[in-house]
């Protein structure tokens, strides 16, 4: 190794002390999975992931969080713009509202949609004495309870977004000839489209993962409102391997999304 | 008279943007070409999207081609979208997530011309400007010089009855500066309707408007043709920028033959059609033939002396005719008077050379 | 006074403060994990308990009978555990966790709730089969959902859940607000809810009888604070308290 080498090594290399705590916090990430993986009951384990339990809340789950998903786009999308663009009075209070699920524990979050949208809530109420539609223990109880969660974090990214593109690039479409509707299809998304793409992602792994909003308002049921999580948690009350193999099967599926997402749609969080 | 009255660009404008206001007033003809000459700060990029409907006017009135664009007074308020302006932007704004060809076709495909329609319009106006085999390169991959011509073919490709220009050379560096003054001084003779472009650099101004106004602080304060605005410049600001002199000549083994009379210059390189500038401090006068270094030095009559402020701008005639700047000390101690005789002398290395590529109508 | 007629004096102090639940030693922090209807009744015990013994700070852990069983098993500390059935006690005692034999404290019995004036007109468990209506029980993995699917079994009835809730106090809530229809909860729960919620027997021969055992673990970080606690609740007082909440004595 020849001095200019080595040198150029410790010129140009990360400083030291970034690096251990910067490994702290991976560890801090890192080892609660491995330690899940560790207690992994490789021979019980065929017989486990077979079950029709995972096999309904596998269900349940990929359904609920791709509907919230959607949902979350197509009003979330609508939303940020409005809140990027428009200057309305009460924005900040607006903007307030929803960042609000992010901050409230989901348990609370999930009771006030039961007080909202239940059998005797204060709009769930009406409707149930007029159509018998209940939204709490059906799947779009879950659906529901899944998109109040996650939503908040399409808004943010994407007004973050929409906030930070040259405005002037619509001005110059706008005086070829686009109406806003043309503008908004063929400048402002493509243009914030990383963005809007990581949003989505972040928003459907949040929708995944929750929980008690989930059982707080949707109920449990298996097959119809259990999700992994509420199955994790019902499993680890009797059977501590079928729950490991269910929070396996979380850690594979949000793991190999979260990395197959392209490095630079992350730069745009 | 009446009837061309209605035609082309018919502004009246004023804007109010917090403390700034802009008060404009242009009459622009179809194949006129007008520049809004001004500083940073002067109200010019104001002007620029006022006219081009991304800023509504506050007093006033602006009608292109007998429509009325913006007429608060009457309610009447047209979205850019709607006005047929065409605009190239100081930054070209260049769509970055289209090609070239996407987006000199952009303004096609957004009032509903098919694709392949839009794409040979594209290609044929591309070819045009000289930017074949760019079709699919990505903005960011474009030099200066070919995003301005994009920008230019984007703007062409819709027929806009107006073309709007934002400062289109600041933003490239000498050279391609002066090739890109005749490619645009090209377009912009072969565009039929009115025209204005913005700018701060009086040679631009001078070099490719019929008409130039302008612009300090939100108002107007002259209007003219180049020679106009150099030669009789009625505020500091124009005078300085009227600062320097321009003339053009043709180039030869270090002379410069302006209109017949022989100017001698540093570079012996440079050969063919020049711009050679001089600034009016660099001219000194004397009462008698000078001796020295100076390598042009002639005699000549004083046409003509203009006080402003502590200077003085005195116009000397033939055979070249140039404003001299001299102190107002200078004045009365050599005693000159209007029709008086005068010696100029200029260094060869007081006078800078460009070469031409714009070609002067 | 004499010495031999001190210390007398002194014993009998200590006798009467024996039988009055106080042990000179108990002070600090107790913590004691105890099933989710238990809640209101061992705040009252709390409040009683240290009320007696000054000085000592009782932390109660309410939660499922089995989630506490899992918490005490992977080490966490504890000094009391009551949970809602014997056989998680049992996995505790099989694990080595306890001191001393666990005891029965109190006996407890299903009842079914409805939200107060009950709208869905519930009389008995053959209800639960009703598919119209909303059903919610305990989830199977927990004493109260064990027990009431027990009670189901008796009466011969197949219900038409909607859903498992994690423990008996969320299945309380959820019936309360009128969100379900009917649920299996224990009697303490409906008398805890005081009028919010109804209360509609089930007959002794489809009932089960939860049985509440109590044991100071082995780990205590306050085993002399477990052990005057485990004796509180077993005294006259505490079962007393116990009583006013609805429980029966073993």
């Amino acid at each position: 190794m020849n001095h200019a080498a080595a040198r150029r090594r410790r010129v140009g290399g990360p400083p030291a002390l970034l690096v251990v705590l910067g490994g702290l916090g991976l560890a801090l990430f890192a080892v609660p999975v491995l330690a899940l993986v560790a207690r992994i009951p490789w021979s019980r384990l065929p017989e486990l992931l077979v079950g029709d339990v995972v096999g309904d809340a596998l269900r349940i789950s990929l359904v609920a969080s791709l509907a919230a998903t959607g949902i979350s786009a197509l009003l979330g999308v609508p939303l940020a713009w409005l809140l990027a663009r428009v200057e309305f009075p009460g924005r900040s209070v607006v903007r307030g509202f929803v960042t609000l699920p992010l901050v409230l524990p989901p348990v609370v979050g999930g009771a006030a949609l039961l007080f909202a949208l239940g059998r005797t809530g204060l709009v769930g109420g009406p409707i149930y004495r007029a159509t018998g539609f209940i939204l709490p223990f059906s799947i779009w109880g879950v659906i529901v309870a899944t998109t109040f969660v996650a939503m908040p974090f399409l808004v943010i990214t994407l007004e973050g977004a929409l906030r930070g593109m040259d405005v002037r690039y619509e001005g110059a479409a706008a005086t070829l000839g686009a109406g806003r509707w043309t503008v908004m299809r063929r400048v402002t998304l493509p243009m914030v489209a990383p963005s809007l793409i990581a949003g989505l992602v972040l928003t459907w792994a949040r929708a995944l993962g929750e929980f008690g909003a989930t059982i707080t308002f949707a109920g449990n049921l298996q097959g119809r409102t259990q999700t992994l999580p509420l199955a994790v948690f019902v499993a680890l009350e009797s059977d501590r391997d079928a729950a490991v193999a269910l929070s396996l099967i979380m850690v594979a599926v949000s793991l190999t999304v979260l990395i197959a997402l392209r490095e630079r749609w992350w730069h745009t969080l | 008279m009446a009837h061309a009255l209605i035609e082309g660009l018919q502004a009246d404008l004023t804007v109010l943007r917090g403390s700034f206001r802009l008060e404009l007033r242009l009459s622009i003809p179809p194949g006129r070409t007008v520049a809004l000459l001004g500083p940073n700060g002067s109200g010019k990029s104001t002007a620029v999207a006022a006219l081009a409907g991304l800023l509504p006017i506050d007093v006033g009135r602006i009608t292109l081609q007998g429509r009325t664009l913006d007429d608060p007074s009457n309610g009447i308020y047209l979205p850019p979208e709607q006005r047929k302006v065409g605009v190239v932007f100081q930054d070209y704004l260049l769509f970055p997530h289209l090609s070239a060809i996407e987006n000199v076709a952009f303004g096609l495909r957004s009032r509903g011309v098919a694709g392949e329609a839009a794409a040979s319009a594209a290609v044929a106006w591309m070819g045009q400007l000289g930017l074949e085999g760019l079709a699919d390169h990505r903005p960011r991959k474009l030099s200066g010089g070919q995003a301005q011509r994009v920008a230019l073919a984007r703007a062409l490709v819709v027929e806009p009855d107006l073309l709007l220009l934002d400062e289109p050379l600041s933003a490239l560096d000498v050279t391609t500066r002066a090739e890109l003054r005749r490619v645009l001084a090209e377009h912009l003779q072969r565009f039929s309707g009115p025209r204005l472009f913005i700018t701060h650099d009086p040679t631009e101004a001078f070099l490719l408007a019929d008409e130039i106004h302008v612009l300090e602080d939100g108002k107007v304060t002259q209007v003219g043709s180049a020679d106009d605005i150099r030669l009789r410049p009625r505020t500091s600001y124009a005078a300085d920028l009227a600062g320097s002199n321009l003339l053009l000549g043709v180039a030869s083994h270090g002379v410069v033959s302006v209109e017949g009379q022989p100017v001698h210059i540093a570079d012996t390189e440079v050969a063919g059609s020049v711009i050679l500038t001089i600034r009016p401090s660099a001219v000194a006068l004397h009462l008698r033939r000078p001796e020295g270094s100076a390598r042009n030095t002639w005699n000549t009559a004083v046409d003509h002396i203009e006080h402003l402020g502590d200077r003085v701008r005195i116009h000397i005639g033939t055979p070249l005719p140039l404003v001299v700047e001299v102190t107002s000390e200078a004045v009365s101690e050599m005693g000159l008077a209007e029709g008086g005789p005068v010696w100029a002398s200029i260094k060869a290395t007081e006078i800078s050379v460009i070469p031409d590529e714009a070609s002067i109508s | 006074m004499g010495s031999i007629k001190r210390r007398q004096v002194g014993m009998l102090i200590v006798l009467v403060m024996t039988a009055c639940g106080v042990s000179a030693d108990a002070e600090g922090e107790i913590l004691v994990s105890a099933a989710a209807s238990l809640t209101d009744a061992f705040a009252a015990v709390e409040t009683a308990f240290e009320e007696a013994n000054p000085g000592t700070d009782v932390v109660l852990n309410l939660g499922s009978s089995s989630t506490l069983r899992e918490q005490i098993l992977e080490g966490a500390p504890a000094d009391v555990f009551a949970p809602a059935n014997t056989s998680n006690m049992d996995q505790v005692v099989e694990a080595g966790e306890n001191s001393g034999e666990p005891e029965i404290f109190v006996t407890n019995l299903l009842q079914i709730a409805v939200p107060a004036g009950n709208p869905a007109g519930i009389t008995g468990l053959a209800d639960f089969a009703n598919e119209e209506l909303l059903i919610g029980l305990c989830a199977e993995e927990v004493p109260c959902g064990e027990f009431g699917r027990e009670a189901l079994a008796n009466a011969g009835v197949t219900p038409s859940i909607d859903t498992n809730e994690p423990d008996v106090r969320a299945l309380l809530t959820k019936v309360e607000a009128g969100e379900v229809d009917a649920g299996i909860v224990y009697v303490t729960d409906v008398i805890s809810t005081e009028c919010a919620v109804e209360g509609i027997e089930i007959p002794e021969e489809e009932n089960v009888l939860a049985k509440y055992p109590i044991a100071a673990l082995g780990g205590a970080p306050n085993p002399d604070g477990a052990a005057a606690f485990v004796e509180f609740v077993l005294s006259d007082e505490g079962q007393t308290i116990l009583a006013d909440f609805g429980f029966m004595t073993p």
